[in-house]
């Protein structure tokens, strides 16, 4: 962690410290990602030039060097964790731990045998121990508020024509498959070392196809698992879903802008449970329709399912067909 | 029975007639140390048992710091050569890293810190400190004993059998199953159940024989609400591993019909749910951590009040707090579950829940400054571990607060903060409590004194060995380090490096320990019976050090003036 980034914490902290009606905030949602059930022509556009994995940004998505804080968050759910997390919770655990070690230290230094030889026969007192049931109660209750509309933004449904994207976990790789798109799936393995490093992408995290997702929209997450239990984890989205053998998990999953965010597999899953890596690359629409036409068999999610993928300017018939398409698939 | 009994008493304790005259007369050894019916020298064998134990699960830690001290894998193909395989696969290194992680878990919750706690502290101390001359079924005792020896063997053979990738049970302290079912072919994973099923049934006995002991065993005037605060915290454990353990014996036997018999409980191809394995776990489970550290908060009440020369502040609020940590534990399990795809509600009822535990912890941080406060404290080694305690447990408390909220745990779910988390309540705090009790009544035990120099020195390096290991965890589990990972990406290669020099740091401070003892029993003074004066008030000072092979043959009275 650079000393910038240090004082960029404490600054962020330091602001909402100022503020106590900040306790009472919380970020709104973003709105953008929920088309409301209308597909607009920009969806079927295809950006030309096919496909090329994009770059990662150095230190966005993936761990810092020596970091010491929440890698920074690219989800609506993600910034209002982390947000919860800088100006509440963080705040609460360092002022009970500061509270206790001062206690302590004063008992230390006032009570010891040297300045107060005669103990006193103290050992009740109600009215201060009705207050220490009760201060934590009202602290908790501080927590209390945010962390259940946190919970319920993070169960937020996607809308009906959401895309569906399927993680599944097998030993020892993912496979996403996107049944919107015609079905086709893609298999992640990790890279090689050398190979990651040639790439220029982080040792360890980086895989040979990647999960691409459109940015902007609310994608339908869903995870399974294909022998044992493995998780589906990207740290920078704030987002976990285990993928357990004979169901499927499913839940909202919203990334603000492109980028690649890596992530790993967190359930303990066998021998190579270190080995599997997760990189989402979300990428503006044309560009992630281009990538799912580079599959034989692909088609643009919400298009008709025998046409052609429509151009940008006869969308009209798809608008119509796309909430029969969405009802079907749920 | 009589028969068999009186059998027993002509090998033990020599001819009846002459028992009550010479009652410090010993058995033999081989009927003193593998017949025992006495519970001092069972509680001996458990502590000398848990530190063998704490021996190999902190070697196997060590292990695991070193591998983590650098990107890349360096030493586990060492490691497994070491243990018979020859030039093993890339593959059964990473085995290997699992089984390591399994067995580091498994050793420190059921063979070190249970049987130190409940084992050692509770039979050394419960029957003495109520006033009883020893515990209510005393072979049933040594049964419960060596069936944990018994359990930590299976444990160990398990690693030389093959469990799949390798040899070993690599399935992590929780078994999951389908991984420790249809993941892990081989033995090792049955050996390393059926050692939780031996030593689960020697703690079911246990409990059953400390209720009882606590129930009926108590001096004429120990009432409830007299006992010591460790007494009530052995009683709450006990009842505690009573509700609980039976649970993980279904699910563990469940595993092993799973895996051996094709039932399909766990198994969703025969209408099972592996999710159902991680309920009856975690229902077990949860209460489980609460085992290890509720002897430990008793321990820390009884070394505050005796150096504080006070009696415990709320001592009615301190022994209820304890219980309602108790009954809360029992319905707070699914925190360990909240990215299994458990519903809104659910989430949000047990995030409220586990949130609801800190207030009764609360109480209890808060009554034993306020013991401290108004007292004349002498910083004996005891002393200073206890309020290195009080404080390592209140930051391994409030992350807890953190953990408990269902949608901050979705990024934090596995990761390395709760290692972090989970080491500063248990390594830092359930440990920190063991070594306080220890140098509490060590000389009480062996009737010698330990160096308090030592005893200091070993506080100090350890204080700061441990928070060098494990409070870079914090930033590890933030940053996304998944735990029980063999290797990482070299962003996370600083805070890792620096946590294995934490970790040499605490090792040495355990040779410090050790040379205490050494130095004990070589050259230590004799101890007296109440060789930390005032304070001390309970009834293990009013003995010899060390007590009588048998005591209070005539009971104590407790008076109504009497203070615990």
């Amino acid at each position: 962690m650079t000393l910038g980034e240090v004082i960029g914490v404490a600054k962020r902290c330091m602001l909402s410290f100022g503020t106590p009606a900040a306790l009472l905030w919380v970020p709104a949602m973003a709105s953008a990602a929920d088309t409301g059930g209308h597909l607009t022509a920009d969806h079927f556009a295809i950006a030309p030039g096919g496909y090329t994995p994009m770059a990662p940004t150095p230190g966005k998505g993936m761990p810092v060097d020596a970091g010491l804080t929440f890698q920074a968050q690219y989800s609506p759910t993600g910034i209002e964790a982390l947000w919860m997390h800088d100006h509440i919770v963080l705040w609460i655990l360092i002022a009970v731990c500061v509270f206790v070690a001062g206690l302590l230290l004063w008992v230390i230094a006032r009570y010891n045998k040297h300045a107060n030889p005669v103990p006193t026969k103290t050992s009740h007192n109600t009215l201060l121990e009705v207050i220490w049931t009760g201060i934590p109660v009202l602290i908790l209750l501080v927590v209390f508020v945010p962390s259940m509309k946190l919970l319920a933004h993070q169960y937020k449904s996607p809308p009906a024509n959401a895309l569906t994207v399927k993680a599944t976990g097998n030993q020892w790789y993912w496979s996403y498959s996107y049944p919107d798109n015609g079905g086709f799936e893609v298999t992640s393995n990790i890279l090689p070392p050398e190979e990651a490093k040639k790439r220029g992408e982080p040792v360890q995290l980086a895989a040979d196809n990647r999960m691409v997702v459109p940015v902007g929209e609310a994608i339908r997450m869903q995870t399974f698992g294909a022998d044992v239990i493995h998780s589906f984890a990207v740290p920078s989205l704030w987002f976990k879903l285990d993928a357990v053998p004979g169901r499927i998990n499913e839940k909202v999953l919203t990334i603000n802008e492109p980028g690649v965010y890596y992530g790993q597999c967190s359930e303990l899953c066998g021998a190579r449970h270190g080995y599997m890596p997760i990189v989402v690359e979300a990428l503006p629409r044309p560009q992630f329709n281009a990538w799912v036409m580079t599959h034989s068999g692909a088609k643009i999610d919400g298009a008709p399912k025998t046409a052609d993928v429509p151009k940008a300017a006869d969308a009209k018939p798809a608008e119509a067909a796309a909430p029969a398409a969405a009802a079907s698939g749920v | 029975m009589a028969t068999i009994a009186s059998e027993f008493q002509a090998h033990g304790a020599g001819d009846a007639h002459a028992h009550d005259d010479h009652h410090e007369h010993k058995p033999s050894f081989f009927a003193r140390w593998f017949m025992s019916t006495n519970h001092k020298d069972i509680g001996t064998l458990y502590l000398i048992f848990a530190i063998m134990a704490g021996i190999i699960g902190g070697a196997i830690s060590g292990l695991m710091r070193a591998e983590l001290a650098h990107p890349g894998i360096q030493y586990l193909g060492h490691i497994a050569n070491f243990l018979g395989i020859k030039d093993a696969s890339f593959d059964q290194q990473l085995h290997l890293w699992n089984v390591l992680i399994t067995a580091h878990g498994l050793i420190m919750v059921f063979f070190m810190v249970m049987p130190a706690m409940i084992g050692g502290f509770g039979n050394w101390f419960v029957p003495i400190m109520i006033g009883a001359p020893d515990m209510a079924f005393p072979r049933m005792n040594n049964i419960s004993f060596w069936l944990t020896v018994a359990g930590f063997c299976s444990l160990m053979l398990s690693a030389f059998v093959p469990g799949g990738t390798g040899n070993g049970a690599g399935i992590g302290w929780t078994a999951y199953a389908p991984l420790s079912t249809s993941g892990s072919q081989g033995p090792a994973v049955d050996f390393a159940i059926f050692s939780l099923h031996l030593a689960g049934a020697g703690s079911i006995m246990g409990a059953i024989n400390f209720i009882t002991t606590i129930f009926n065993m108590r001096a004429p005037g120990m009432t409830l609400h007299k006992m010591p605060l460790f007494v009530w915290s052995v009683l709450v454990t006990a009842f505690l591993l009573l509700l609980a353990l039976p649970v993980l014996a279904a699910a563990i036997t469940m595993l092993i019909t799973d895996r051996n018999f094709h039932t399909t409980f766990f198994d969703p191809a025969g209408g099972g749910d592996p999710i159902l394995f991680q309920h009856l776990f975690w229902f077990f489970g949860h209460p489980e951590v609460y085992i290890m550290i509720l002897p430990g908060f008793g321990i820390i009440s009884q070394i505050i009040s005796t150096f504080s020369k006070k009696p415990v502040f709320g001592y009615l609020g301190m022994a209820y707090a304890m219980v309602a940590i108790g009954v809360v534990g029992f319905v707070v399990w699914a925190h360990h579950m909240y990215t299994t795809g458990l519903s809104e509600d659910v989430k949000m009822y047990f995030t409220t829940a586990t949130m609801v535990i800190a207030v009764p912890t609360g109480i209890k941080i808060f009554s034993w400054i306020a013991t401290m406060w108004g007292g004349s404290i002498s910083f004996k080694s005891p002393m200073v571990w206890a309020i290195g305690f009080i404080f390592l447990f209140t930051v391994g408390g409030v992350t807890g607060v953190e953990l408990a909220n269902g949608g901050l745990d979705d990024n934090l779910q596995d990761t390395y903060y709760v290692v972090a988390h989970f080491h500063y309540v248990l390594s830092l705090g359930a440990v920190t409590a063991l070594f306080a009790g220890f140098y509490y009544w060590f000389p009480k035990m062996s009737g010698r004194w330990h160096s308090e120099f030592l005893a200091h020195l070993h506080f100090w390096v350890f204080f700061v060995g441990v928070n060098m290991l494990f409070f870079p965890m914090h930033f590890l589990g933030q940053q996304g380090m998944p735990r029980r990972m063999p290797d990482y990406t070299p962003a996370l290669a600083y805070w890792n490096h620096f946590a294995s020099v934490g970790y040499m740091v605490m090792a040495s401070s355990m040779v410090i320990f050790f040379v205490n003892i050494a130095y004990a029993f070589i050259a230590g003074k004799k101890a007296e019976g109440n060789y930390w004066g005032e304070g001390a008030t309970t009834l293990e000072w009013t003995l010899s050090s060390p007590p009588p092979f048998h005591q209070f043959e005539t009971l104590p009275v407790i008076s109504d003036s009497d203070h615990h």
